[in-house]
């Protein structure tokens, strides 16, 4: 043994010293790597909060970059999975602002403080985050109404289900999570008055075994429809392996629940970054925040499930209509919370900033948002 | 045909120094298969990890903020697994020590930095303290197996964390985001000189030169290193072990609890979930790289936060997924671990045994 041990430290030098000389040739040096090849290009930087994987919020944001990149051929992108929401993500948007990156797009809620931490630091990048609140000079924030799709998916729900219990499991009780879950009984109660939504954390946005556990322990509670918060299709899967249905999130995912799968309101986040790319390089970009809806296209709702009867169909298409033209929202009164106490007036529709706070539940929900 | 596995007798003068390196090696040469498989090349592959980790003023910078934490928990844990009591608490310590640290910069803002900072650092000590210390009395009076006790601790204090900032200490004009409001400036370590590596690196440093006067320049040190090495030893010459296990863990503990400090009031200035992307487990790798010494802590909580730094570079400038540096990590470990042995023991094929084989080599017999 003593006689290959040298011979191994010699191979390390050996390998280090290769690598560190095939630096000293490397043509490209910083400066110049910065600016890239060509000067027309320009790098686009994604920094995800899970996996790419299948299906999901990553998987969203992942698709559209793919599209993206075959829509504006200007435009070179990276991405970076897993980025934890603490300081290590404000570490990789510095390093990929360094880099000469001229837009950097972070797509979880957590990353938002070192978002703008970074945004000052590089000046001269644009910073674009998913779901947040604060914005730079050079910091913008982006979001979609998701709730007009969930209330659409809520429809379903409550023309589908038997036992009048729908299932909800749901990540992290923060205003996003909330407004989703409220949309959603808007959407049951406005055709099952009698229907109740339960809801069960997971504490995590990403985590298939605690989903399914969670899915499972909503249809022993005689839950026989199963919505979600979640990025992956556990709780789908759940759902078919009982006989019941389920309602996806983030990308149709009826290819792990062909059976149970009725639709799921879906993310189509190119219909946003096409447009901003597009004004970052006509230099029209502004840090606005950004709030598009169906009628935008930046939300949808996936293909109906074959199980889905027609004058449900026709239902949620007329419901839709009115949604796209402006005449129904989700959110106008009278709007009751838990304990029957009216929140919002008859005729009134809660303000942006409200619906961005929100940590309540309506009438129709059980469960607690301070679990 | 007999193999057997013997302990030698005289183990190379070198061995400290040989055994993490060769480990070290092999770990990178397999791992360069892996990162073949994943259809790049290992030299570039390498050297963007090299580059990302030290290759500029950013790079070592970031190294130095990610390894800081890494020093703290790296030298808790070492002290435990010195007196072989295995802390795999140290995750569940840095969050309570966060607690206590941010609990004094919420509820007292002092206006001097140095008793804020200094009442933090106090506070966040003996929290982590007396969270490895529950483990180490169970251990001491009941017997209770610390592995499972200190992991379980763990999954208390991670969940009290988001108690809190989903709860009581929520910061009331934040939209409902889980997180505390951020502390008062005061309360904020200071970054050093025109750098992003704020002053829990120096703190690292001083308790690294202390730990290491404890174990190799006090009567203490020299009771907890015997203890380690030969328990029946220690306990005829008259040494408390139930005393030094309870000091041992309570002191484990205690540094992990700064680091939760030293993040809270050096990085983030809040609490909030996720603080710690594992510190405390990979502070275990870290311990024994180091072979349990405090200085080479330092060098190999560097040489980790660089890969943890660098790993970063897998995916930005190589387009590989996040696991391959994930798996860098893990293989270090096994290596670490398995030189360990191979360096200590020798492996003995046919011929007759001279001393006696270890219980799993005899039934193969």
């Amino acid at each position: 043994m003593k006689r290959w041990m040298p011979l191994l430290i010699i191979t390390l030098i050996l390998v280090l010293s290769i690598g560190c000389s095939q630096h000293r040739k490397s043509p490209e040096n910083p400066s110049s790597a910065g600016q890239g090849g060509n000067p027309d290009e320009m790098k686009v930087a994604f920094v995800y909060i899970g996996p790419v994987g299948d299906a999901g919020w990553t998987a969203a944001h992942d698709n559209a970059r793919k599209l993206v990149e075959k829509e504006l051929p200007w435009v070179k992108t990276s991405f970076i999975e897993s980025v934890a929401e603490n300081a290590d993500s404000e570490r990789v948007m510095n390093e990929y602002a360094r880099k000469g990156y001229k837009v950097v797009f972070a797509t979880s809620l957590g990353h938002m403080d070192f978002l703008i931490n970074a945004a000052n630091e590089n000046p001269n990048t644009i910073f674009m985050h998913c779901s947040g609140y604060k914005t730079a000079p050079n910091a913008s924030t982006y979001f979609g109404r998701i709730e007009q799709p969930r209330y659409l998916s809520g429809i379903v729900a409550g023309k589908m289900t038997k036992t009048n219990i729908i299932g909800y499991v749901a990540a992290h009780p923060v205003p996003e999570v909330i407004r989703g879950i409220n949309a959603f009984t808007r959407g049951v109660r406005s055709v099952n008055p009698k229907a109740v939504v339960k809801v069960v954390w997971t504490h995590s946005w990403y985590d298939p075994a605690k989903e399914r556990e969670a899915a499972e322990s909503l249809l022993d509670m005689k839950a026989d429809v199963i919505a979600q918060h979640q990025d992956t299709a556990a709780c789908q899967q759940a759902a078919e392996k009982r006989g019941c249905y389920s309602i996806g999130y983030n990308t149709d995912m009826s290819a792990f629940a062909p059976k149970a799968h009725l639709t799921a309101p879906i993310w189509r986040w190119e219909k946003y970054y096409v447009p901003a790319l597009k004004s970052v390089k006509d230099g029209t970009w502004k840090n606005t925040p950004y709030w598009g809806g169906l009628k935008e296209g930046v939300v949808d709702l996936a293909p109906f499930g074959p199980m889905v009867p027609e004058d449900v169909k026709k239902l949620v298409q007329e419901q839709r209509k009115l949604m796209e033209d402006e005449k129904l929202d989700w959110c106008t009164g009278p709007v009751k919370d838990q304990e029957g106490k009216e929140r919002v007036k008859t005729g009134e529709t809660m303000s942006y900033d409200d619906q961005m706070k929100m940590n309540w539940f309506v009438e129709g929900v059980e469960g607690d948002t301070t679990e | 045909m007999k193999i057997s596995i013997e302990k030698r007798v005289e183990p190379s003068p070198l061995t400290p120094y040989l055994s993490p390196l060769v480990s070290l090696a092999l770990a990178l040469i397999v791992c360069a298969v892996i990162f073949k498989a994943a259809g790049a090349n290992p030299f570039k592959a390498y050297r963007e990890m090299f580059m990302g980790a030290f290759g500029s003023d950013f790079a070592i910078e970031a190294t130095l903020i990610k390894a800081t934490p890494l020093i703290l928990c790296g030298l808790g844990v070492a002290a435990a697994f010195r007196m072989q009591l295995w802390n795999i608490g140290a995750e569940g310590q840095l969050y309570v020590g966060a607690i206590a640290a941010s609990w004094v910069a919420l509820n007292y803002g002092f206006n001097q930095p140095l008793i804020s900072l200094g009442l933090m650092f106090l506070a966040a000590a003996l929290a982590g303290g007396i969270w490895g210390m529950i483990p180490g009395i169970l251990k001491a009076f009941r017997g209770s197996n610390e592995v499972i006790t200190t992991l379980m601790m763990n999954y208390i204090a991670i969940f009290l964390t988001s108690y809190l900032v989903y709860g009581p200490w929520k910061d009331p004009t934040g939209y409902s985001v889980p997180m505390t409001a951020l502390f008062n400036r005061n309360s904020w370590l200071p970054k050093i000189f025109d750098t992003s590596v704020h002053g829990g690196i120096i703190i690292a440093l001083i308790l690294v030169v202390l730990s290491w006067i404890l174990f190799y320049k006090t009567r203490w040190g020299y009771e907890i290193r015997v203890s380690g090495a030969n328990e029946k030893a220690a306990a005829y010459s008259g040494m408390n072990a139930a005393k030094n296990i309870i000091l041992v863990m309570f002191f484990s503990g205690a540094l992990a609890g700064i680091a939760g400090m030293s993040e809270t009031a050096g990085i983030q200035h809040r609490l909030q979930q996720g603080l710690s992307p594992g510190y405390g487990y990979t502070a275990i790798i870290v311990a024994w790289l180091a072979r349990l010494h405090p200085a080479a802590v330092v060098v190999s909580a560097i040489l980790f936060g660089g890969l943890l730094v660098g790993g970063d570079q897998l995916q930005i400038s190589m387009s590989m997924p996040v696991s391959v540096s994930n798996i860098l990590q893990g293989l270090i470990l096994f290596f670490v671990l398995g030189g360990e042995i191979l360096f200590s023991y020798k492996i003995k094929i046919g011929g007759k045994s001279g001393h006696q084989p270890c219980p799993a080599a005899k039934e193969n017999a």
